[in-house]
């Protein structure tokens, strides 16, 4: 019978690898502190700024963002990621992390709030001036998925909204009808408009800037009916990191970071 | 003695050992991963899962795009392999390269610049939506996201397969009297079969599996265009069950392309 040497050494290495089985070790020496920081997409504009400013003021940490939709950076902590501190558009998606013993209890609170506004393209293909246009047959409209806060905050106010005579259920069917896409961050819906390929979108108020601001038309959901989002910061509790950590958190709340917030169009409790 | 010799005996142990070594890290490499994703989900889930509407939807839509894709990219693909393999024209050079580059192409790539053609305020989706008519966001743009990306593994396939074959079965045919057409049906079609079919398997197996230029052109939408990647990347930020489970059939899949490419075919080929 022929029998390779090949199959030999890679026979016995293979039982030795599945025999000894997996153990992890970590051990990082760092010099600079690397502080990562995983952040909703809706405060990319924000967090960039504030890091740059908070580098600035604190020489001896880097400040690194992981920014996607908050469901999908929660998935990547319960998986393991390396964060130190987390800051969701929802209290939901930190909360069930909070629940699995996956974050400092006593680090979590809310920094920031904000509201949702729908837009449409500058040239308003859809020809949408009001929220019952959304409803109309043929509109297309872009909102988040059910996981991502901002699809989770649109559904809420469609709900609200079917509550009430002046709309109705089938207001929120229709418009739930009209959806041609359903995104992941708030980014991509934002985009989807920007560049006309939407008629609309359901977004953060924050998402308009001064710089994109004549890229669309706001059309603004009555307070009744719109709800407030809230963005709650909090310390992974695998971070290596915690007293950097929570310098940030206080820098978040604190009369430099509060004022770099508002600017972007969030709300600072 | 040969390079096979030396590997063999005994006397390079050290080269044999590094093989060894080389061999066994490749394995667990690929064997981990999917190894990791059996051992997260138990039966039961699984069945669970399967009847979870969304992973149905995202089976069904991506089986139904992936065939029509694979049907266009045939009826298409096989003229164009067999003129440019038996063909000299001006330009078939241009032509072959424009065909490798979806291969090379980021599917990010390829989505915004499908998008930038074929959306509302693109080149040609410019023109079909002034008469009402949607290209990007609907099933039509799965497929042609898909039929974009895995043109060019049927058209090598098929290309390589009408060159390996001698022209004397086809100069036999002409010179008994047959002409063009029913000599390719009859004489060469049959005789590159093999070829072809494991090109269409390669092209469905790529077509199941596009992920970012259906995402950027045809959106995610549960049931009309999201299919089984886009599926497996929302659904991991909420069911990750579901997830999960489709991953496990698009593995299974993977699996019955790779076996039936490698064992039916060569048995085929061999002939």
């Amino acid at each position: 019978m022929k029998f390779s040497w090949i199959t030999i050494v890679t026979l016995t290495l293979l039982a030795a690898i599945i025999g000894a089985g997996c153990t992890t070790e970590q051990s990082q020496p760092e010099k600079k502190t690397d502080l990562t920081v995983f952040a909703a997409a809706s405060l990319t504009g924000a967090l960039t700024d504030m890091a740059k400013e908070y580098e600035t003021s604190h020489p001896g940490v880097h400040i690194v963002t992981n920014f996607d939709g908050s469901q999908a950076l929660r998935t990547q902590i319960e998986q393991g990621a390396d964060a130190d501190l987390f800051l969701s558009a929802n209290t939901k998606q930190l909360y069930a992390l909070r629940d699995q013993g996956l974050m400092e209890n006593r680090s979590i609170g809310l920094f920031a709030k904000n509201k949702l506004v729908v837009i449409t393209p500058a040239s308003n293909p859809g020809n949408i001036s009001t929220l019952a246009d959304l409803a109309r047959p043929g509109v297309r409209l872009v909102i988040g998925t059910k996981d991502v806060p901002v699809g989770d905050y649109s559904r809420q106010i469609l709900k609200k909204m079917a509550n009430d005579t002046a709309y109705g259920p089938s207001y929120q069917t229709s418009v739930l009808g009209n959806v041609m896409s359903e995104e992941t961050t708030v980014t991509a819906v934002v985009a989807k408009v920007w560049i006309g390929e939407a008629d609309a979108g359901i977004v953060y108020e924050s998402d308009i800037t001064p710089d994109n601001r004549d890229k669309f038309v706001i059309i603004t959901i009555p307070e009744t009916f719109n709800v407030i989002a809230e963005y709650p910061a909090g310390i992974v509790m695998n971070s290596g990191n915690k007293d950097e950590a929570a310098g940030f958190i206080a820098y978040l709340k604190s009369d430099q970071g509060r004022p770099i917030l508002a600017r972007h169009g969030f709300a600072v409790p | 003695m040969t390079g096979k010799g030396d590997l063999r005996g005994r006397k390079n142990l050290a080269l044999t050992i590094g093989a060894g070594v080389l061999i066994t890290l490749l394995m667990v490499f690929i064997i981990t991963p999917i190894l990791g994703l059996f051992f997260r989900i138990t039966p039961e889930q699984f069945l669970a899962s399967l009847t979870d509407p969304m992973v149905w939807n995202a089976l069904v839509l991506s089986l139904i795009t992936a065939g029509i894709s694979t049907l266009v990219i045939i009826l298409v693909g096989t003229p164009v392999a067999w003129i440019n393999a038996r063909h000299r024209y001006p330009g078939r050079e241009i032509v072959d390269t424009l065909i490798d580059l979806p291969l090379v192409l980021p599917p990010t790539v390829a989505g915004l610049a499908l998008l930038m053609a074929f959306g509302r305020m693109g080149l040609i989706g410019g023109f079909f939506y002034n008469f009402g008519i949607s290209i990007a966001f609907t099933t039509i743009a799965v497929i042609i996201a898909q039929i974009f990306v895995s043109v060019p593994f049927y058209i090598r396939q098929a290309r390589a397969s009408f060159e390996q074959l001698d022209t004397m079965y086809e100069n036999a045919a002409r010179s008994l009297g047959s002409t063009p057409l029913p000599t390719f049906f009859t004489i060469i079609l049959p005789l590159v079969k093999a070829g072809l079919i494991g090109g269409a398997i390669m092209s469905f197996a790529r077509a199941l599996g596009e992920f970012g230029a259906t995402i950027m052109f045809a959106g995610n939408f549960q049931g009309r265009t999201q299919t089984m990647p886009l599926a497996i990347y929302t659904a991991m930020q909420g069911d990750l069950y579901a997830s999960i489970t489709l991953s496990v059939i698009l593995i299974i899949i993977s699996f019955l392309v790779i076996a039936i490419v490698k064992f039916r075919l060569r048995g085929y080929m061999q002939r």
